[in-house]
């Protein structure tokens, strides 16, 4: 499956996202590629993804996408990131 | 597992937090009105440690107005950052540990006592560091200890340290160039 993390530049707040993401998927045994996006190229990226992660209020921005939107609110805690993917996919 | 290796175990080592840490970038005790003013620290902390121009940080500024406050990425946390840029020089991190917290409008996050200013020149050379930063932070332990050094020396002390463990550790598990679970 193919995951993506979204945020506003890309290259922040997504990048971190992505490692705990990626931390996550270990842990539940789940085979996925993270990849990251900022906020002008997400909503095309989003139409391949399988799941879209990003913060509350990036996701208001980002209106509706095909794939199912999860929000993350401490993007530095890896047991959110685990607790909301496993919910999410697990 | 992944079926590709790991981006980090395939190219070269990108620079470690300490190496984006400088001194110079870090302020300890200092005080913002609002949160445009923390954001300001952060940047002319960059800008003194020589990593940016004075114009990305009104770079860092327009993004949360564009954006909104995002950028607290965890509880007492904000992340400053801005697209790389001409006003770029190199990759840079710097932190601002204010005296007195300052609201961004983050709905849970608010409010922030800990700025951490990242200029990047591309996308990916500073996720080395920002991900030892983020793993040094997701510890209250280690955050608290962070937020209550005495001066830039002691914050850096404790970057260093960890750093350093963190190394070995890595060290450790991937002795034989394949094994990524720590030995028991």
């Amino acid at each position: 499956m193919k995951i993506l993390a979204v945020c506003g530049m890309g290259l922040g707040t997504s990048l971190i996202l992505r490692m705990n993401a990626e931390k996550a998927l270990k842990q539940l045994g789940v085979e996925a590629d993270v990849e990251v996006s900022d906020m002008g190229s997400a909503r095309a990226l989003a139409a391949t993804a399988d799941l879209v992660l990003t913060s509350e209020e990036l996701a208001e921005q980002l209106g509706p996408v095909k794939p199912r939107v999860v929000t993350i609110s401490n993007f530095i805690d890896p047991n959110e990131v685990v607790t909301k993917l496993k919910a999410a996919i697990g | 597992m992944s079926r590709v290796p790991r981006a980090t175990a395939v190219v070269a080592p990108r620079p470690g937090l300490s190496a984006l840490l400088s001194i110079k970038a870090i302020r300890i005790g200092a005080s913002a009105r609002d949160w445009r003013g923390a954001v300001r620290l952060a940047g002319d902390a960059l800008v003194a440690s020589g990593a940016t121009a004075p114009a990305y940080t009104d770079e860092m500024i327009a993004t949360v107005e564009e954006l909104g406050p995002y950028i607290v990425i965890a509880p007492g946390i904000a992340l400053a950052h801005s697209r790389p840029s001409e006003a770029v020089h190199r990759a840079g991190i710097s932190l601002v540990v204010l005296n007195k917290p300052v609201n961004f409008g983050h709905r849970q996050n608010d409010p922030v006592r800990l700025v951490v200013g990242l200029a990047a020149p591309d996308e990916e050379g500073h996720v080395t560091a920002l991900g030892t930063l983020a793993e040094f932070l997701a510890d209250d332990g280690r955050r608290d200890e962070l937020l209550r050094s005495t001066g830039p020396d002691d914050l850096l002390r404790l970057v260093e340290a960890f750093e350093g463990d963190q190394a070995s550790q890595m060290r450790r598990s991937t002795s034989d160039g394949k094994d990524l679970v720590d030995p028991k």
